[in-house]
């Protein structure tokens, strides 16, 4: 079988594949990161998105060979020294989340969404999140969630 | 998925190397359409060629009144690029309204023409504006490129390299999104360039197609008022759930006179 090599949350980490093994298969079934969740595994809902190379991707529509070399960031990545990450963090305070399920995919396109841009209005977050889908439909208070957090990340 | 042999080749000759070898090999761009097809084992190669590592088939360029990008260019980086902005804005504004954020940044320009989606909105910018496809063996117009519903003039083991799309005068795009896959329901390209004005339409049927009536009555008059009332027969449109071949039909002459009216405005912008 393939061998891979990649950073995965500031790790290196080795492993052996099939060509067909996807992105979210390896982080969840070799690595036993299983924050990275698969709701749809169609490239609809968004609930595997991991950052590769800085860039959000639909971890379920990635090979892992994809993403040999690469540096990947998972929802176990980005709090620091137990403290939550500020989006971690504004999720909780605005009960941005419901059941849960969406919420690791939330965080890590909103994590990126507010890099690319530390000031979005209401609209911006909302056409961001395009690619992420909530079964719960609690929009109002995950938008309402970005927009604190971007503001603590702003400083 | 079926199971199958990975390549990934940092040159272009390695790339076509492996392909031409393998029993039944076929090239990867970001996955973005392959791997949901994979999974559903609508396809099954013996061999897949990954293009990631492949920088001859990435970038962009303006020079000499042509822009050009390699197929290799995820949409995200054409949408954010500065070059594209300042020299056919719409072409960038399309790239950025392709999907949603994650799938911009593994999608890619190849593949997205390869594929020939009927309903993707690349196909009706190359047609619009009159581009040409480089591949490893020949050059082809865009109107010779998009045969029809997923199928293009693209040989076996034919790699597109890169696309020069001809800087026009002003252009257009309007797209009626489906609210669910963010697809082209109708997309509407129109386009005013050195051989004229040219309209694409995407989406509304089983391959990109032109509208020569409304291209005409454009030559002579670049408003929207122009192709009003313009009316396009349903009969060889899409009839699917997501709307009928008549709700089509209407949306081609409302997104054409929009179209119309990005461009004047962009136009005026520049
Ligand atoms: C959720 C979702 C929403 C989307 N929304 C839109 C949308 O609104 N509008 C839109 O236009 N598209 C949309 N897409 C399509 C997407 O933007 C990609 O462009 C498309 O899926 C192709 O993906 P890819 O570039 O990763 O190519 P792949 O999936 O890797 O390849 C597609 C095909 O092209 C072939 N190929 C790839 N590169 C080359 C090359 N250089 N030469 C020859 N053959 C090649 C492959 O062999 C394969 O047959 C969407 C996709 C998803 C998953
Ligand atoms: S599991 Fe990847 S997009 Fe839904
Ligand atoms: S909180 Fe339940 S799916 Fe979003």
């Amino acid at each position: 079988m393939p061998e891979l090599t990649m950073t995965v949350n500031g790790k290196q980490v080795t492993g052996s594949v099939e060509g067909r093994t996807l992105l979210v298969q390896f982080l969840r079934d070799s690595l036993a990161l299983t924050g990275t969740h698969v709701g749809c595994d169609t490239s609809q809902c968004g609930a595997c998105v991991v950052h590769v190379d800085g860039k959000p991707v639909k971890s379920c529509t990635m090979l892992a060979l994809q993403a040999d070399g690469r540096d990947v960031l998972t929802i176990e990545g980005l709090a620091k020294g137990g403290e939550l990450h500020p989006m971690q963090e504004a999720f909780r305070e605005n009960h941005g989340l419901q059941c849960g399920f969406c919420t690791p995919g939330m965080v890590m396109a909103s994590v990126a969404l507010v890099q690319e841009n530390p000031d979005p209005s209401e609209e911006e977050v909302r056409h961001g999140l395009e690619g992420n889908l909530c079964r719960c439909t609690g929009y109002q208070n995950i938008v309402k969630s970005i927009l604190s957090a971007a503001k603590v990340m702003r400083g | 998925m079926y199971d199958f042999k990975f390549h990934n080749p940092d040159s272009l000759a390695a790339a076509l190397e492996s392909c031409s070898q393998a029993e039944d090999g076929q090239f990867m761009a970001g996955g973005q359409t392959m791997i949901p097809v994979m999974k559903q084992r609508l396809s099954m190669p013996s061999d897949v060629i990954d293009l990631g590592s492949v920088e001859d088939l990435k970038g962009i360029s303006v020079a000499d009144g042509v822009v050009s990008i390699g197929a290799m260019t995820t949409h995200a980086l054409v949408a954010a690029d500065g070059d594209v902005q300042r020299a056919i804005p719409v072409l960038a504004a399309l790239a950025g309204g392709i999907g949603d954020p994650h799938v911009r940044n593994r999608g890619t320009l190849g593949g997205s023409i390869a594929n020939n989606d009927p309903a993707a909105d690349y196909p009706a910018a190359l047609l619009a504006l009159g581009a040409n496809v480089h591949t490893d063996r020949r050059q082809i117009a865009a109107d010779d490129f998009f045969t029809g519903m997923f199928e293009t003039a693209l040989e076996e083991g034919e790699l597109a390299i890169r696309v020069d799309f001809p800087v026009p005068k002003a252009a257009g795009y309007a797209k009626f999104g489906n609210p669910a896959s963010r697809y082209a329901m109708v997309g509407v390209f129109v386009s005013q360039g050195s051989d004229g004005v040219r309209v694409a339409v995407t989406g509304a049927a089983p391959c990109v197609f032109r509208i020569s009536e409304m291209e005409k009555a454009l030559s002579n008059n670049f408003s929207p008022a122009a192709i009003k009332d313009m009316t396009v027969p349903a009969a060889d449109l899409n009839n699917d759930i997501h709307a009928s071949a008549e709700y089509r039909a209407h949306l081609i002459g409302v997104m054409a006179a929009r179209a119309v009216g990005d461009a004047i405005l962009r136009e005026g912008a520049a």
